[in-house]
């Protein structure tokens, strides 16, 4: 049977613990709410973007940028966006092994760039091609930060030495559940027109100038839609990894401070019983 | 008066959304004046001051790049990066400069120290100009 001091050590260092998850829990909750307003206030730059090229690209139909070409897949690039911390549940190991099921079941060779470190740190340790990384983004990504690691990508596609580049990051469904999702950022798929544009524009210096310049910031700013994504869906899958945490450290203490009492109650049984002992030996 | 409505948008949010009598932005071919009623209109824009008008009060922006899309009772900016006056941090910008100046020294060819120094410039400017007029108290701009 564990000692009495034994058992109450153990019940304050589960305490311990389970106010620090606790704390996370909270500071994931609130963060996590951050984060998806900063997703919401992406959302017009892209959309407004999209409109504009759907507009452009029903104009000009016989225009196809490099961008819009579908070519044979001989190489590809995959945008792999992870957290930079743990203790999120299997947010970041489910985007890895996703990406890893990419690149094995790609007859093409597969080139990667990483947002995150958990994701740089796996992709270099199994020794793939890591063309590029940014890391350390810190919770208020700006788009100027992932910049430099998605013009890499970009590139790879402009120079021919890859034929398609895709994004995968954990899309937030809701609070309780994040998946996986890769998602295709070149060859760029045709928008859907949100919102019809009003009128006939004119365009200086002519549409096509126009949506060459449009095409790159269109894909820039899908990858950053990805990785503030991402971010939401980080702080909601270590809110509801602290919380589980806290809940059984919880269950703990409560099944640790039964025994200790049970302990402590034999005890004083036991000592009850050598007093009455020895007073009976003492009256015999 | 027709009013114009501005939304200027970039990919981090919104900067601003209000309505305008006048705007001066920076396109690619020149600075154009916006009034309502404008053809609609899309170009690029260059790194620059966007100027807002509204009811004789102006407001001086910082933008780099992007678009601007010009509809007759609507004006929607796409920049690059974009900041109000107030939201410059300075030291950050004279400290780009310098680098960009000193990167420019070693080689005059460097494109992006050359973007990275017209960014701060135009920064410096829109912060400086808003110092500037609060010192010496606005009147309304001559010409209203």
């Amino acid at each position: 049977m564990p000692s009495l001091r034994d058992l109450r050590r153990r019940i304050r260092s589960v305490q311990n613990m389970r106010k620090i998850t606790k704390a996370m829990e909270l500071v994931a909750a609130a963060r996590m709410r951050r984060a998806q307003e900063r997703v919401v206030n992406a959302r017009p730059y892209s959309e407004e973007i999209a409109s504009i090229m759907a507009e452009l690209m029903k104009r000009s139909p016989q225009y196809k940028h490099p961008y819009l070409q579908v070519r044979e897949v001989k190489a590809r690039v995959l945008i792999l966006v992870t957290a930079d911390r743990g203790l999120c549940g299997a947010l970041n190991s489910n985007n890895i092994r996703l990406a890893l099921r990419e690149m094995n079941a790609s007859a093409a060779p597969v080139a990667v760039v990483t947002i995150g470190r958990k994701g740089r740190d796996v992709i270099h340790r199994l020794r793939r091609n890591l063309i590029a990384d940014r890391s350390e983004l810190g919770d208020k990504p700006t788009i100027g930060d992932i910049l430099p690691a998605v013009r890499v990508a970009l590139e790879q596609y402009e120079s021919g030495e890859a034929d398609q580049v895709d994004v995968i990051f954990a899309r937030f469904i809701s609070i309780g559940r994040q998946e996986a999702t890769v998602r295709r950022v070149i060859p760029v798929e045709p928008p859907e027109q949100v919102h019809a544009l009003a009128a006939d524009f004119e365009y200086e210096p002519d549409p096509k100038d126009v949506l060459d310049a449009l095409l790159p910031r269109y894909c820039e700013a899908q990858v950053y839609q990805a990785v503030l994504e991402n971010a939401a869906s980080e702080q909601a899958a270590r809110m509801v990894a602290m919380r589980n945490a806290t809940d059984n450290a919880t269950e703990f203490i409560d099944d640790l401070t039964l025994t200790a009492n049970k302990v402590r109650q034999a005890t004083i049984t036991t000592e009850l019983m050598e007093i009455v002992g020895g007073a009976a030996a003492l009256e015999g | 008066m027709a009013k114009l409505q501005v939304e200027l948008v970039t990919a981090e949010g919104r900067v601003l959304s209000q309505e305008a009598d006048f705007v001066v932005a920076p396109g690619l071919a020149g600075d154009l004046g916006v009034l309502p009623r404008h053809i609609p209109l899309l170009t690029p824009l260059r790194t620059g001051e966007l100027m807002v008008r509204n009811d004789g009060h102006e407001e001086l922006l910082f933008v780099a790049g992007g678009f601007i899309e010009i509809l007759p009772d609507k004006v929607t900016i796409l920049a690059d990066a974009a900041e109000r006056a107030e939201h410059i941090d300075e030291a950050r910008a004279e400290e780009a400069r310098k680098r960009a100046q000193e990167l420019l020294t070693q080689d005059a060819t460097n494109a992006e120290a050359a973007a990275s120094l017209e960014r701060a410039i135009f920064r410096m400017r829109v912060a400086d100009v808003r110092r500037r007029r609060r010192e010496r108290p606005q009147g309304p701009p001559s010409g209203q």
